[in-house]
């Protein structure tokens, strides 16, 4: 109960502050599509598994949406959807691949897959800009022209709604059956296959949703900047996705926007401060995060909230 | 023959990594920024040894002292620091370290030597040319770097059949728990293996360094690149490293003079398609399944 209103508190500020501080949606806006990516890895991480890949469906998806804007003029709102259903078909493609791979293979493969992507965005100049990327124009919104300004409030509108879809739909889908079962791919996977579950097949869902919601923040990312670059899939996008898993908790779907938030305005000081040793910093937290609070934030704010936190990483 | 010598570099970086994977059950992603730092610390060297005018027969000794200083320090500091105290930690939590650490590495790296690209080739130039088929070779990558890889090969082979050390190296490999029953002090023999792999990590990037131009990145891309060559040939398997190593360092020569676009794609390609007639790669033994 205490956590709804926690989450009800926090999307009042959501929507709160950037009416009062405008040049805040920028960043909440980055926060929340980064967001989106983030709860997806933690779908992952629920299994048992990290990727250090998925930013390549963020890619992916953002350049999906980024040539449906260029060539077919389309909304904003259909950008969103082309670019989450390329992401969700190449999840499906690829995750046929992958399902079959735990631990540091899985985590390998997927950097290898994104590394392929990267380099084939960097390398035929031609058709995907190069390394400098692609830029569009702003589409329009639900139909209506906007100025810059009256597109982010929209964006970040729909950004919101469907940051809370989103996270509701996750905390539903881990109570449900393959939910539940995709959490035991990381207890015991044998014992899952003894109950006559397909291991595979439950973590093929979990990868092709893991992909989805990437792309889904991905393509509001592209959204907001109205340019993607291969940066967005490179590998060290995909470790600060989970990265911010890890710092925001993986155990309930509101520690990925958490972590996201805190992410993005240390990004936003830190990165002014220390220039140039911004991975540093990164590394360094995450080394401490492992040790100190395995259970991210969430983990630490719902010990406060006073309920126990279900962590999912704790040590064997 | 381009193929043989980038064979011969990866199979030094792999082998390092398999080494480390074998006797800790963790694959250690900084692995890659120990390529980085051997690399840069070689060529440090190597200007230090061209500015005060030193003779330049030194230029070749200075990869392996470069090479040796790095996989020590750096080695025995991931071990004590950070290795040793995640064992017993989720698989995914001990990753998530090892990758901390190399984005921590990573950045230190960009901190001492900058990113302007660093490129010392006196070595190669000094040990001069060689006519194979028409083709001209530097001897370097002819000559040196294979034997070097031939030699750590076999030198390998030799120390962790024969030698009770690599014997302890190789008993804890099969088993930790059983090892240490027996006697062997594991926390030493991690220790003294994860300083050997990363040594050769180290070499790896000390011996690439008078060939390549040392940019910020290479870390990251030599790590997949080994990685790639450690799942194809089944983690923790060295004869299997040397192969895959081979066959991942030809086909890319292969691949740069047939199709350069593709370049890039060859060992993950290999690599995938390795792991999808074999998901544990080709020389793996098959293990207990654990219920």
């Amino acid at each position: 109960m205490r956590l709804r209103l926690f989450v009800g508190a926090l999307v009042l500020l959501g929507v709160a502050l950037p009416l009062a501080v405008p040049w805040l949606k920028t960043p909440f806006l980055l926060a929340l599509s980064n967001g989106l990516a983030v709860l997806g890895v933690a779908v992952l991480i629920r299994a048992g598994q990290v990727s250090f890949g998925n930013a390549m469906f963020a890619c992916l998806a953002g350049y999906g949406a980024t040539y449906a804007a260029r060539f077919w003029q389309l909304d904003a709102l259909l950008l969103i959807v082309v670019g989450t259903a390329l992401a969700a078909l190449a999840g499906a493609l690829v995750g046929l691949f992958m399902v079959r791979y735990r631990g540091i293979f899985f985590g390998m493969l997927n950097l290898a897959f994104s590394m392929m992507l990267f380099a084939i965005l960097g390398k035929f100049g031609a058709y995907t800009g190069g390394t400098d990327g692609l830029r569009f124009e702003r589409p329009a919104f639900g139909f209506v022209h906007l100025d810059r300004d009256g597109f982010e409030s929209a964006l970040l509108a729909v950004a919101l709604l469907l940051a809370l879809a989103a996270g509701w739909c996750v905390q539903r889908y881990y109570r449900s059956v393959s939910g539940q079962a995709l959490a035991a791919i990381k207890t015991n996977e044998t014992r899952l296959e003894y109950l006559g579950i397909s291991a595979k097949r439950i973590f093929w869902g979990g990868y092709i949703l893991a992909a989805t919601l990437c792309g889904l923040g991905g393509t509001l990312f592209a959204l907001t900047q109205g340019l993607v670059t291969p940066e967005m899939g490179y590998w060290v996008r995909s470790g600060e996705l989970v990265f911010v898993a890890i710092l925001g908790g993986s155990s309930h779907a509101v520690g990925a926007f958490l972590g996201a938030f805190v992410f993005e305005f240390m990004k936003l000081y830190a990165a002014a401060l220390l220039t140039g040793m911004w991975q540093l910093v990164l590394g360094l937290i995450l080394i401490v995060m492992v040790f100190v609070a395995p259970s991210g934030i969430y983990g630490l704010l719902s010990r406060l909230l006073g309920q126990r936190p279900r962590s999912v990483l704790k040590a064997r | 023959m381009d193929g043989i010598s980038y064979a011969a570099l990866l199979f030094l970086v792999a082998v390092g990594l398999t080494l480390i994977f074998g006797v800790m059950r963790i694959i250690n992603i900084a692995h890659g920024s120990l390529y980085a730092w051997g690399g840069y610390f070689a060529a440090t060297l190597g200007l230090a040894i061209a500015k005060f005018g030193l003779s330049p027969g030194l230029a070749l000794p200075a990869l392996f002292v470069a090479a040796l200083a790095v996989g020590v320090l750096l080695g025995s500091l991931l071990e004590v620091g950070l290795l040793r105290r995640i064992l017993d930690k989720d698989p995914i939590l001990q990753l998530l370290v090892t990758f901390a650490a190399f984005m921590v590495l990573e950045d230190l790296q960009r901190l001492i030597w900058g990113v302007q690209p660093y490129f010392v080739s006196e070595v190669v130039s000094q040990l001069g040319t060689l006519l194979v088929a028409g083709v001209t070779y530097t001897r370097y990558q002819l000559l040196v770097l294979p034997l070097c890889a031939i030699a750590v090969f076999l030198g390998l082979r030799w120390f962790l059949g024969r030698t009770p050390i690599g014997r302890q190296i190789t008993a804890v490999t099969h088993d930790r728990e059983v090892a240490t029953a027996m006697g062997v002090n594991a926390a030493r023999v991690s220790l003294l293996t994860i300083v050997i792999g990363a040594s050769l990590g180290a070499l790896g990037g000390a011996l690439a360094s008078p060939t390549t131009s040392l940019v910020p990145g290479i870390g990251a891309e030599m790590m997949v690149l080994s990685f790639a060559v450690v799942a194809t040939a089944g983690l923790g398997q060295i004869g299997g490293a040397a192969i895959a190593a081979l066959l991942i360092g030809i086909s890319r020569a292969f691949a740069i003079y047939l199709m350069p676009e593709l370049e890039v794609l060859v060992p993950y390609l290999i690599m995938v398609l390795v792991l999808l007639v074999r998901p544990q790669g080709m020389f793996s033994v098959a293990e207990a399944r654990r219920i």
